[in-house]
């Protein structure tokens, strides 16, 4: 096991519920509540200086229901280390900010929140960064559909259902033959 | 003009030659239709296309429209180029709103025209939902030639507009409203 993912587990114990080794890349499965202070410890004492994204998943269907992922990377001294952190996140629960570690969560947190709808507890604002303000829906999670849902756009006019014409013609995540595989017209609402 | 002798007792000769009679409505639309002024709304990959029709090799200038406008305060013509996202149609409303009257609009590319293949719950439909559309210009993206064809087609619409006609109603309704109040 890599240093790093060993330095984690003698450091954390019980907060980290497990670590994934995969071709060279490190994933750190955390709890929520331990998140913030894994992510301070990787930032000052192991040289992980780079947040280079936080993104967010929807597990519709599972308990809890939201995942969050953390990319960090150190630059420092030619170390060149990629590091993954996770942890998962239910509907009602808010995530702790990191913008207190790396000012750039400040974009990727407005994003995830934009477009996942998870707040966070000490992001100063939670304004849209890509839907338009006043947008009432979260669309990348799965119960959204990709044609999207009317809404009133303040000052010009609506939005509509786009006409997808018999789609989204998406594949779909099975062990099952390609022919099951492959794109095909699914209604989602 | 010619040197021999004959004059027109109605021209004064100094000026013969430099005189023609027209129709006022064929003189505005002759000197609207070749002086087109675009406002470019460049979006997407289509704004890299209307770049290249206002390059060397395309040259807009032939048809009077290289002078593109970037205050729309100046402009006659909003080629919308690209998708237009919803947040993003806000601001081209309001860009078309500031550009003064007579105004025009070219849809080009699959996307302003119909959203194109962005089917989704961020893509406005066709700008025409907004802004009325006077040519669209077909193609993912559209080549220079295409978008120049457009132009023409627009053109050829400003030359059979009642342009005086339309100054001189607007003006009586202005006064019809004035004096009303």
């Amino acid at each position: 096991m890599s240093v790093i993912l060993n330095a984690l587990k003698e450091q954390f114990g019980k907060a980290i519920l497990d670590v994934v080794e995969f071709r060279g890349e490190d994933t750190v499965i955390a709890t929520k509540e331990s998140a913030h202070e894994i992510l301070k410890h990787c930032r000052d004492d192991l040289g992980f200086d780079y947040l280079v994204d936080i993104s967010s998943l929807d597990l519709l269907g599972e308990e809890p229901r939201f995942e969050m992922v953390y990319e960090l990377y150190a630059l420092g001294n030619g170390a060149n280390h990629h590091l993954r952190i996770k942890f998962k996140v239910a509907e009602d629960e808010k995530v702790d900010s990191v913008t207190d570690l790396w000012k750039t969560a400040k974009w990727h947190e407005r994003e995830v929140y934009d477009m996942m709808g998870i707040e966070f507890n000490g992001l100063a604002d939670h304004r849209r960064i890509l839907m338009w303000e006043g947008y009432p829906y979260h669309p990348l999670r799965k119960d959204f559909p990709l044609a999207g849902r009317p809404t009133e756009l303040p000052d010009v006019a609506f939005t509509e259902k786009a006409p997808l014409a018999g789609g989204p013609f998406v594949t779909s995540p099975t062990s099952a033959s390609t022919s099951h595989r492959e794109p095909r017209s699914r209604d989602f609402d | 003009m010619s040197d021999d002798n004959t004059q027109h007792a109605a021209y004064d000769s100094k000026v013969e030659g430099n005189v023609f009679f027209t129709k006022v409505d064929a003189a505005i639309n002759w000197m609207r239709s070749n002086s087109l002024w675009p406002m470019p709304m460049g979006l997407a990959c289509c704004g890299i296309e209307l770049m290249a029709s206002g390059a060397s090799r395309f040259d807009i200038a032939r048809f009077g429209a290289e002078v593109m406008r970037f205050s729309p305060r100046q402009a006659d013509v909003m080629i919308v180029a690209g998708t237009v996202t919803y947040k993003m149609s806000l601001a081209v409303k309001r860009i078309w709103d500031q550009m003064p009257e007579p105004k025009w609009c070219i849809a080009m590319g699959a996307c302003a025209s119909s959203g194109g293949m962005y089917r989704s719950y961020a893509t406005l439909q066709g700008i025409d939902n907004l802004i009325p559309v006077d040519v669209y210009v077909s193609g993912c993206p559209p080549r220079p030639e295409a978008l120049l064809e457009g132009l023409m087609k627009l053109q050829k619409k400003v030359t059979e507009e009642e342009s005086a006609k339309a100054h001189f109603e607007a003006d009586s309704a202005r006064t019809l409203e004035t004096s009303k109040a």
